[in-house]
């Protein structure tokens, strides 16, 4: 009953919001800031460190591919709802023309930065849902979900 | 990072994170050693790492390209379950050995 209560409590709402200039050096830092946040559902290691390396492609995502390192904000929202966080990671840069070819495993537009093509397959894999929204000239919105802690009876 | 000879082959002992910010003075320091010795053979090992990220891909499959122009031979070893997840969906595997220990890494590269 005690172990109940307890859980009933992690599963209120949260929120955080980070806003921070695209400079590499804050990669870090957002991503240790959005694993200790989504720590309160007590998830597993493995649940943590996925969410980390998907939140790590994303705004080094916005921070090379978005701002093409020139300067620019990223903005970062996480919330979490019934043991589920939700990540969405965002930016006004140059957009994505064709996200089904940036989807694709091994597809990088900047080879020359030594980038692999394969932050967004990553993400895909480590995440339960994930949602690329962009306009060109505009910016690029990466929304993740992903289940923390388990699905409590009666919820 | 530690970069050490051994034999003739450049050794590579990676910590910390591996994220896009920290690959650029990595690339470059391994890059110099290269140079510097000109050995052909390279050995990474990432045994004291705590996170990784896509970034490490492009580090790794970047030191591949500048050791196979050289035509020399390079391995990996040491590799933790987070990297390792990594090169499953890469398909890393298909063209690089990885190893549990650095001695075995550094005879696989060694043989060629
Ligand atoms: N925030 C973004 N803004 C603009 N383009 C992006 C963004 N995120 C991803 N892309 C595009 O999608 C491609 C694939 O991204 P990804 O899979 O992370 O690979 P990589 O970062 O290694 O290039 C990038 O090369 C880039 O062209
Ligand atoms: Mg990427």
């Amino acid at each position: 009953m005690m172990n109940r209560e307890l859980q009933t409590k992690v599963a209120v709402d949260n929120y955080l919001r980070l806003q921070f200039p695209a400079q590499s050096e804050n990669e870090s830092l957002a991503r240790v800031a959005v694993a200790s946040f989504a720590a309160q559902l007590d998830p597993t290691m493995e649940q943590l460190t996925e969410l980390k390396t998907a939140v790590s492609e994303a705004v080094t995502n916005a921070i090379i591919h978005g701002y093409v390192d020139s300067p620019g904000e990223v903005r970062i929202e996480c919330a979490i709802h019934q043991g589920v966080v939700e990540v969405v990671i965002e930016d006004d840069g140059v957009g994505i023309e064709d996200i089904e070819q940036a989807r694709q495993p091994l597809y990088t537009s900047r080879p020359e930065l030594e980038r692999s093509g394969m932050g967004i397959t990553i993400m895909e894999n480590f995440v339960d849902e994930l949602v690329i929204e962009s306009i060109p000239e505009h910016g690029t919105k990466v929304r993740m979900r992903k289940r923390m802690a388990p699905v409590l009876d009666g919820q | 990072m530690q970069l050490q000879v051994h034999d003739g082959v450049v050794v590579v002992k990676l910590g910390g994170e591996l994220g896009h910010h920290e690959v650029e003075t990595i690339r470059n320091e391994i890059e110099a050693e290269l140079e510097r010795t000109g050995h052909r053979g390279l050995v990474m090992s990432f045994r004291d790492i705590d996170f990784v990220d896509s970034s490490a891909l492009g580090l790794i499959l970047g030191r591949y390209r500048t050791v196979t122009e050289r035509h020399g031979r390079m391995a990996l070893c040491e590799v933790n379950e987070s990297l390792a997840r990594l090169f499953e969906l890469s398909g890393l595997r298909r063209i690089l050995p990885v190893t549990a220990t650095v001695d075995e890494a550094l005879q696989l590269v060694r043989e060629g």
